[in-house]
């Protein structure tokens, strides 16, 4: 049973079935009406929405909307000045970026954040980190706890690396991959560490088509494999409204409207704001 | 040696009869591997017969019946291989597909065969097979390997297949006698496996093997390389293909040895290396696709390493062959060649992963003179042979000391061969097909009553030696205007012998002269662009360069000279040329799926460059339509130069004819 269903039956009368048979459940993470300022600039203005658990959730907007400060937000990388994160039901302090993660919450970079000069493997490992237990005495003279640690970690990895479809270039320097593949190394990073919450900052920012379907393929099957809730930030709106079952839109800091694709596509302000105008 | 032919129960003449000898032999011995989460998984022939039995039971709850089809579709996995002595053993019929086809493809060889049960091996292939579905009445039941995916898929007709397993060993106690039944009622004259043709020319044709033609030929080709239990092989050339079928399964299970399975075709070399595998088959392509990486780092290395490089393989060429061949070579030359091993050829082959290669076979297209010196100086045992799915593989190879490029040897054990008075080779052996499966035309037109099988090839045997020379396809081989010998088979193995020319299409039958279509390697031809500074955006752009045509017509011109030396054949010199806009691609029936052009339908699709090529325009403007993987279709469209080349005339030394 994934996490999603269990909660399903832990929180009877919420939730709902989507068209393609997957669960989606309870709130997971809340947004009460957050606002984030950089000196006198509001980048994010008293904006309040819900991720659910099992469902992949999108924010959109155009270019400085405030899209990827409300991912770091989530990401507790920024602490907004005003509002709350209730996270699993309860409020969430103000937390640093790795305690948020031992929560269960990884993300990827639009900018791609790898050690370059390190193999997929090795990069994939680092994502194990907060399943490590040993210390550092242990793991440098890799013995009893660090070495059993080392081998059940990597069994993980390498069932990730088999989902991604990266076994080819498993020993593979990162510096030495194409654009496309680095992407996947790090949504497979952020796998590893097996996170009930997934955020994927512009996972196709920069790609061809063929590396686009191939990433959406991706994205659906960990989602649907795992049961991981994922919150996106994505540019291509095909790819938006083909992925997503809800959708955040945001404008100059504010949200212009949230819901489904067909909701948010047939959204005025949403049209006027972002999409342009609407095809007869 | 223990004779293992025979056990107490007398001959063993079955494959699932062998499985059970494996198992009672050698329990421990590890028969598969695979890798998997990047470690090899290994089972022992016992396990392998346990896991075999599970899948066959499984099968027989699922209600298979003898003389069922069972289609397998997927790329090398153990458990796909299990699913044929399963089939077997329950009297099925295993029918190994090609997992790169297309749908419609597939429908037709479904259909055809009208199987009653699919195991695939992912979702992509239970895709394809939904998508036919509704136009195969007899299909019930679809079994899968990997789960991923198909978790939402209406489960009534599908299945996982360790679930499947599971349900087998559940019923062990109620299903077993009758599996025994139905494996004791097996004998020599069923049938083992069918096999359906690439077919170069009409649709796929299904042969029908049996369990005799497939063990007498694993039995007598074993013996004749004296392959035993502790070869590792590597599984991965498609499971569909007869050779793969009788490495793997047939020699495999007659000799005992280790089938391994690559993780995926990306890591293939990675994984070659790991196994170092004894015995080894590759076609061609392969063998000349590795060189020209080897070639392409060489130029990148340094300086000096490139000079120890050339320096040992100069030397490699010159005595390394004749070392392989046990012939007489001079002790500062053997010490010399010794050195080289240590420095240059023993770490080459263990990259190349053919460190341990005791035995290599190459075969389906002719192979290049100089990439088969190459392994071969190496020290690598690389030998040709000749044959087809109808003979089940074998029909003539060559034996150790009698290697050469330009023969394909003398006959396999137990064949016979005949040439007729039209040059075409007939065969013999007790390997010969059944029949091909509801196409009794077919089947009366390919073998006779004395059982003798045309192969299609025309070709000679060489006196002196005895060994088989094949010139061309029998029904390619034609007349040129004057009567001259076309063969253009002969021309375009030469042309792709270098390593800037992927492919080759030569026209001419019934003209006055010759005509090509070339296809440019992309690996070789982009690294020279690159090495040379010349800036390109696509294939076309580079294929359409003018120093890319420059390059092609020397070689061009080369072949020509080497026509021109053989009187029989000088007519089949290339007098114009030009340098297609795209690679000839399986997806768009230009070639089978085992990469054989299909003259005919390349000769209909590009009918409007064969005329610019008789007409003497200097360039022509065309539009063609290209198939994509998922089917969808496109057009490309180009402007192609059209090429004279030089050709020597005949009775004079060397006369140019620009």
């Amino acid at each position: 049973m994934s996490v999603a269903e269990q909660m399903v039956t832990d929180q009877p009368g919420e939730g709902w079935v989507t068209e393609d048979g997957r669960r989606i459940g309870g709130v997971m993470m809340e947004m009460r009406n957050i606002t984030l300022r950089f000196g006198g600039v509001e980048a994010i203005k008293d904006i309040s929405f819900d991720i659910r658990q099992g469902e992949i959730r999108a924010i959109i907007g155009p270019n400085g909307a405030g899209k990827s400060s409300m991912l770091n937000v989530i990401s507790g990388f920024y602490n907004p000045q005003e509002g709350e994160v209730w996270y699993h039901g309860n409020r969430r302090p103000r937390m640093r970026p790795y305690e948020v993660a031992r929560q269960g919450v990884a993300r990827t970079f639009q900018n791609i954040a790898l050690f370059e000069g390190m193999t997929v493997l090795d990069n994939v490992m680092t994502g194990r980190l907060n399943h490590m237990k040993s210390g550092i005495f242990r793991q440098a003279l890799w013995f009893g706890r660090a070495e059993r640690e080392e081998i059940e970690n990597r069994e993980k990895v390498e069932q990730i690396i088999d989902f991604l479809e990266i076994q080819s270039i498993r020993k593979t320097p990162v510096a030495r991959l194409p654009y496309g593949l680095k992407k996947r190394v790090e949504l497979a990073r952020a796998l590893a560490a097996e996170p009930s919450l997934l955020l994927l900052d512009e996972p196709m920012a920069g790609m061809n088509v063929e590396e686009k379907e191939d990433m959406s393929r991706f994205i659906l099957d960990v989602n649907d494999e795992f049961g991981t809730t994922i919150a996106l930030i994505e540019h291509d709106m095909g790819v938006v409204m083909d992925l997503s079952d809800r959708v955040v839109v945001m404008d100059y800091g504010r949200k212009i409207g949230d819901g489904t694709p067909e909701e948010v596509r047939s959204n005025q302000d949403v049209i006027d704001a972002y999409l342009g105008v609407a095809h007869e | 040696m223990r004779d293992i032919s025979h056990t107490a129960g007398g001959p063993v003449e079955t494959v699932p009869a062998l499985l059970d000898r494996n198992a009672k032999t050698w329990p421990d011995r590890t028969a598969y591997r695979e890798k998997e989460f990047g470690i090899w998984q290994s089972w022992t022939w016992a396990e392998a017969r346990e896991e075999i039995r599970a899948l066959a039971l499984g099968l027989l709850n699922l209600g298979v019946q003898p003389g069922d089809f069972i289609a397998i579709i997927g790329t090398n996995r153990p458990h796909l291989y299990w699913a044929i002595p399963a089939a077997q053993m329950l009297g099925a019929v295993p029918v190994p597909l090609y997992s790169d086809s297309a749908a419609e493809e597939m429908a037709y060889v479904l259909d055809h065969c009208g199987a009653r049960f699919v195991v695939a091996e992912d979702q992509e292939q239970v895709d394809k097979v939904l998508e036919v579905r509704a136009g195969l009445p007899a299909l019930e039941h679809v079994l899968y390997l990997d789960p991923r995916g198909m978790r939402k898929y209406d489960h009534a007709h599908l299945h996982d297949f360790a679930h499947i397993q599971e349900q087998g060993r559940a019923a062990r106690d109620e299903l077993t006698p009758e599996l025994e039944r139905r494996a004791a009622a097996l004998g020599p004259e069923d049938i083992c496996v069918m096999l359906y043709t690439s077919g170069t020319t009409g649709k796929p044709k299904g042969v029908v093997l049996s369990h005799r033609n497939i063990v007498e030929t694993s039995r007598n080709s074993s013996t004749f390389d004296d392959l035993g239990p502790g070869e590792e092989v590597l599984a991965y050339l498609p499971m569909a293909w007869v050779g793969d079928f009788i490495f793997s399964i047939g020699q495999a299970y007659w000799s005992g040895f280790c089938v391994n399975c690559p993780e995926s075709a990306e890591t293939l070399s990675t994984d070659l290396r790991e196994i170092g595998p004894s015995y080894y088959f590759a076609p061609p392509r392969i063998f000349e696709t590795q060189l020209t990486n080897v070639m392409i780092r060489m130029e990148d290395a340094g300086r000096f390493k490139k000079w120890l490089f050339d320096k040992f393989m100069a030397h490699a060429r010159r005595v390394g062959g004749r070392l392989l061949d046990r012939q007489p070579v001079g002790t500062a030359d053997r010490l010399l060649y010794r050195l080289g091993g240590w420095l240059v050829y023993g770490p080459l082959k263990d990259t190349l992963g053919l460190g341990r290669v005791r035995v290599g076979y190459t075969a389906g297209e002719a192979i290049g003179p100089e990439i088969f010196d190459f392994y071969r100086s190496l020290g690598i045992n690389l030998k040709q042979l000749y044959g087809q799915t109808e003979a089940s593989v074998f029909i003539t190879q060559q034996p150790d000391g009698e290697v050469r490029s330009d023969t394909v040897g003398v006959a396999s054990p137990g064949v016979e061969l005949k040439i007729d008075e039209s040059g075409e080779v007939f065969y013999r052996s007790p390997g010969v097909f059944q029949l091909y499966y509801k196409n009794p035309e077919s089947t009366a037109s390919t073998k006779d009553a004395e059982g003798w099988v045309a192969t299609g090839d025309a070709g000679f045997i060489e006196e002196g030696t005895g060994h088989l020379r094949i010139i061309d396809r029998a029904k390619d081989v034609g007349k040129m205007a004057d009567g001259r010998l076309f063969a253009p088979k002969y021309v375009e193995n030469k042309l792709k012998f270098f390593p800037a020319i992927l492919e080759a299409v030569v026209f001419g039958d019934g003209r006055e002269t010759c005509a090509a279509f070339i296809n440019i390697d992309l690996t070789a031809v982009g690294n020279w662009a690159e090495r040379n500074n010349i800036a390109y955006s696509s294939y076309q752009e580079l294929a359409g360069h003018p120093q890319v045509l420059e390059t092609i017509r020397s070689h061009v011109e080369e072949v020509n000279r080497s026509v021109a030396a053989d009187e029989m054949l000088s007519g089949c010199q290339i007098h114009r040329f030009l340098v297609l806009h795209k690679e000839l691609d399986a997806d768009d029936g230009e070639m089978t799926r085992t990469r054989k052009v299909r003259r005919k339908i390349v000769a209909e699709k590009y009918a409007d460059l064969i005329a610019a090529l008789y007409d003497g325009s200097k360039q022509v403007s065309t539009r063609t339509e290209v198939t994509y993987e998922d089917g969808r279709k496109g057009h490309i469209s180009a402007t192609l130069t059209l090429c004279d080349a030089a050709v020597v005339a005949q009775g004079a030394e060397r006369v140019a004819a620009e």
